[in-house]
């Protein structure tokens, strides 16, 4: 037990740590890699909670995918970082505004949960216990048997429209120079190479 | 909690629907591999994939059943919804193989989009939910909006696609929020649980909010007055043979939803909902019948066709009977034929500069091609309603329904509606017939074009004979629609 709260106060603690590197740091590519750090530790938390199947995806969609195409943006776009932190303290009055007001949401929805202990337990599909059923199992048989037609609905939706974007959008261009590893190889000596005779004081 | 094979929903009822996805995909991964493939292959394909896809649903039972947690029904309405739109798609196809190679847009993804757009369609049609209603409606709005602007070096198709994804957006918008209101204010999101709660507890005003922007999105799917505005442009801008596709199985699948919402999840409520199908069923005549007299391309002219067509469908629903939705099935097989024969002329109307589409390159039609002057002029008298052609008894059952409802003072607007209506249809049949002969189309028009526009002549010509088959069918449909 008392390795589990260790082990939630160490990856909490780092969690709101690299967040808040990931404002503070002078670098964007060191923004990028403390937001990185950042999920992996709330995917550490997740499964602390039982949640394992979310801690999986959180590492593959987030940390494989949408980080790493954060990554190529801040390195390729040459935007000046430094020049954008300019008015920092002119926004920080509106910006801690704004977190105090969800400070205070939070604290309300906490709060509810502290006075009523029942209140969770109203709302129109709770949640089953951890050990009735293991989170990658419920939200396959959410996804795949209960919901399975309208999951592949969405999906033939989506076929449309990548269908759409491709038939109104792609032009094969003829004179557009591609290279053909296939018509390279196969180049005889005879038609890559020409000998000419040059005479002398002429040129060609 | 254990996994148990009971929780796995049925997929076979909704067969027809499995094959049409599998099909249209595996007709978009054989375009993409093969190199230099064409629409040609593809519609063939999808031609072949739709007969499939009719002769399961042929031989599925006409009983009711529910899958997929009550999301997706399936019964002897819905085969008869399916199998009309599949006909309409499939002459959508056909129509166009000639004109996509004159204009350039050759290109494999057609067909499998009406592929898809049809699937949604079916979605539509076997939606038992609010969630099911949008999914189908949005696969097929997206196929839609792709397929107006597929003439992509063409300003105006952009300019259609363009317009009509704009506007099919805000619709879709407020239809999921009268959705929203619907689920908030009932609890549940499937028509047969809306019904029940409805009936115990009566209406409120926050779900007759939710009906009317409900309506108001599947308005705009009919484009009925007050959500037309789209349909001329749409009409004039796109592609005539998709002009033609959207006039057709689409008007189908969105009426078909209008009645599963009304009669499926809000049969309590006839009384509220009664006033807003009145409304949009008279604008949408009047509209129709008096802003095309002025028009002079043929597609827009069409356009205030359909828009008042949809109007004098709705009579039908507004009278909220069996028979009055007997009248609207009814109506809507009759429309779709004599639409597609329309649209076989239009596209017949090619000279050596190219396709042409006012309707004074018409005049003199008679004496050029004087067979498809006749059956032009013939689906144009029953597009006005005139006795004995097919189109005069979709409109007498329609109206039939409201006068027995009631509802004289609907049936008489819709009358003098259809007298104004019909001055516009008949000037299309004087200037083919008195005009000075314009430079004639080139002939023999294609081969296919020549048969549906045979097909739809004859049987708007003979429906009289022999209209029992269609009626009972409609009846049989109506009956698995009501319980």
């Amino acid at each position: 037990m008392i390795a589990t709260a260790i082990a939630f106060y160490l990856f909490a603690a780092i969690t709101v740590a690299s967040g808040f590197m990931v404002i503070a740091a002078r670098n964007p590519v060191h923004s990028v890699l403390f937001l990185i750090l950042a999920f992996f530790n709330a995917a550490a938390l997740f499964v602390l909670m039982g949640a394992e199947f979310l801690a999986l995806i959180l590492v593959i969609v987030y940390v494989g995918a949408v980080a790493v195409l954060f990554l190529f943006v801040v390195m390729m776009l040459d935007v000046d970082f430094s020049e954008l932190r300019e008015g920092f303290l002119q926004y920080l009055p509106v910006g801690a505004l704004v977190g105090i007001i969800l400070l205070i949401e939070l604290l309300l929805v906490l709060g509810g949960w502290l006075i009523s202990p029942e209140a969770a337990g109203v709302a129109a599909a709770p949640t089953p216990a951890i050990t009735d059923v293991d989170n990658t199992r419920a939200l396959g048989r959410i996804v795949y048997t209960q919901y399975v037609y309208l999951f592949q609905a969405a999906g033939m939706i989506l076929l449309v429209a990548m269908i759409g974007a491709i038939v109104l959008t792609l032009r094969h261009k003829p004179n557009v120079k591609r290279q053909v590893i296939r018509d390279q190889v196969a180049r005889t000596r005879e038609q890559a190479v020409e000998n000419r005779k040059v005479e002398p004081g002429q040129g060609l | 909690m254990d996994y148990a094979a009971s929780d796995v929903p049925a997929f076979l009822p909704a067969l027809p629907e499995i094959i049409l996805a599998l099909g249209a995909m595996a007709l978009l991964m054989y375009g993409v591999f093969r190199k230099e493939c064409d629409a040609r292959e593809t519609s063939f394909g999808v031609l072949g994939l739709f007969a499939l896809v009719g002769a399961v649903l042929i031989t599925e039972p006409n009983a009711t059943v529910h899958t997929f947690g009550d999301t997706f029904v399936v019964s002897g309405f819905t085969k008869f919804m399916k199998l009309l739109i599949l006909l309409a798609a499939a002459a959508a196809i056909v129509m166009s193989l000639t004109y996509i190679r004159r204009e350039k847009m050759d290109r494999f993804e057609f067909p499998v989009l009406i592929a898809l757009a049809t699937l949604g369609m079916f979605m539509m049609v076997s939606a038992n939910g609010l969630i099911s209603l949008y999914m189908g409606l949005e696969l097929q709005s997206l196929s839609l909006y792709v397929i107006a602007a597929f003439n992509r070096d063409s300003g105006r198709a952009t300019e259609a696609g363009l317009k009509y994804f704009v506007l099919g957006a805000l619709a879709s918008g407020m239809l999921l929020y009268g959705a929203s209101l619907i689920y908030g204010f009932t609890g549940t999101v499937e028509f047969p649980a809306i019904a029940a709660v409805l009936e115990t507890e009566g209406a409120n005003i926050g779900t007759i909010f939710g009906i009317v922007f409900v309506l108001a999105g599947l308005a705009f799917k009919i484009s009925a007055v007050p959500f037309h505005m789209w349909t001329p442009d749409v009409y004039e801008g796109a592609p005539t043979p998709v002009t033609a596709f959207f006039a057709g199985a689409p008007k189908v699948a969105a009426m078909a939803l209008v009645l599963r919402v009304l009669f499926g999840a809000f049969p309590a409520m006839e009384a509220e909902w009664q006033q807003i199908v009145i409304f949009i069923s008279i604008a949408s005549m009047v509209l129709g019948a008096f802003a095309a007299i002025g028009q002079s391309n043929i597609k827009r002219l069409m356009a205030y066709s359909s828009i008042s067509h949809m109007g004098f469908a709705l009579v039908g629903v507004a009278a909220g009977t069996p028979e009055g939705i007997r009248g609207v099935l009814i109506y809507l097989v009759i429309y779709v034929v004599m639409n597609a024969g329309v649209f076989c002329c239009i596209l017949a109307m090619q000279r050596k500069e190219g396709y042409v589409e006012t309707i004074g390159d018409l005049s003199g039609l008679s004496r050029n091609q004087p067979m498809v002057a006749f059956l032009l002029a013939m689906l144009m008298f029953s597009l006005a309603g005139v006795p004995p052609l097919a189109g005069f008894f979709g409109k007498f059952y329609v109206f039939m329904a409201a006068i027995e409802a009631g509802l004289y003072p609907l049936a008489v607007i819709g009358v003098l509606s259809s007298v104004v209506g019909a001055y516009y249809y008949l000037r299309i049949v004087k200037i083919m017939y008195f005009d000075e002969p314009a430079e004639p189309f080139e002939q023999p028009m294609p081969g296919e074009l020549a048969a549906i526009l045979g097909v739809s002549g004859v049987f708007t010509m003979l429906f009289f004979v022999y209209p029992a088959p269609l009626i009972l069918g409609a009846q049989a449909a109506v009956g698995a629609l009501l319980p």
